[in-house]
């Protein structure tokens, strides 16, 4: 088989499955969900220390081979998204980002129009800008033209579980775009995970599903195995869909007159 | 003086440095992020960082996030 390598911005990572590490009950479990998926790029977010509390730096529980991915959720516009960058990198954590900006609090929809002018900033800065997006041709372009080493439009709103549900316009996006399109957010169940690799997707990223699972564990797993099995199957050229039957089985031919 | 520390007011000794503020809140420097008055710090700045009255300072750190 020839090789089926994920490059971004010029770097090789070796699973499709990207990780969110929001919403676990116990952060010690993530490394081992890493370990389980094979996951190698994981996202982050960066917060005020609550002073009242003894939380632990997140960092100590990830693999220095993982590539960090410090998400700019909590931005609303732009400028807050690029000074959340700036801080994450200051931090140590590399240059790779995940824009997030976001102002509807019910849907948590992505703000393309503020994520575009995130993008173009932070891409002279020097950043890997990966933006999280509302699935729109124009919109991913702009972003692309912009310098942004991927697109990453939306399965369904932030942890809903609900699925593939905008399949149509990221079945575009991966149909046009020469960026990789990586499905964030909505995507609940391993099978969804598949779905969206099937559709032409060059990676998902996955966090309710996986951390508010009753085993994230063993979740994780699955979800990278549909993940490659989804990969596969759209590197081998899916079998036409058709309104009519089709024989499997030829006629016997002894059975008729 | 007067620090607005991670959106709270709070007193400080005059001519407190940002590691004076850190060891009072018994937080480790090598795991948070520092920024002063909307200049992020380098870990080996710390030190060095003393603060004014009305200095706006934020400490922040990596948590889980999607």
């Amino acid at each position: 088989m020839s090789n089926d390598e994920l490059i971004i911005n010029g770097t090789p990572v070796k699973s499709r499955l990207f990780l969110g590490t929001g919403k676990f009950g116990d952060d010690s479990l993530i490394p081992k969900c890493i370990e389980a998926g094979g996951v190698q790029v994981v996202t982050v977010a960066l917060r005020r220390v609550d002073f009242n509390s003894d939380t632990d730096n997140l960092i100590r529980h990830i693999p220095e081979s993982c590539i960090l991915m410090p998400n700019t959720h909590g931005a609303r516009n732009a400028e807050e998204a690029v000074r959340m960058a700036r801080l994450a990198r200051a931090a140590g954590c590399g240059d790779w980002v995940k824009i997030e900006v976001v102002s509807d609090n019910k849907y948590l929809l992505p703000d393309n129009e503020e994520t575009l002018k995130a993008t173009e900033i932070l891409v002279k800065d020097g950043f890997t800008v990966m933006p999280y997006m509302s699935p729109d041709l124009y919109a991913a372009r702009r972003m692309r033209d912009a310098g942004a080493s991927s697109v990453m439009p939306l399965g369904a709103p932030i942890g809903t579980n609900k699925g593939l549900k905008t399949k149509e316009l990221v079945s575009i996006l991966c149909e046009e775009m020469d960026i990789p399109v990586v499905v964030d957010a909505g995507i609940g169940k391993p099978s969804e995970a598949a779905e969206c690799m099937e559709t032409g997707a060059a990676a998902v990223l996955i966090n309710t599903a996986i951390a508010t699972a009753g085993d994230p564990v063993r979740m994780t797993k699955a979800f990278a195995m549909a993940v490659e099995a989804g990969r596969d199957a759209y590197l081998s050229g899916p079998a036409a869909v058709r309104d009519t039957a089709s024989r499997s089985t030829p006629l016997t031919g002894f059975l008729r007159d | 003086m007067n620090i607005r520390l991670n959106g709270q007011d709070e007193e400080f000794k005059d001519g407190a440095t940002l590691i004076d503020i850190l060891k009072e809140k018994d937080i480790n420097p090598e795991t948070i992020i520092a920024e002063v008055d909307e200049v992020i710090l380098k870990p080996e700045e710390f030190e060095g960082c003393k603060l004014n009255d009305g200095s706006v300072v934020e400490i922040l750190r990596f948590v889980g996030g999607g």
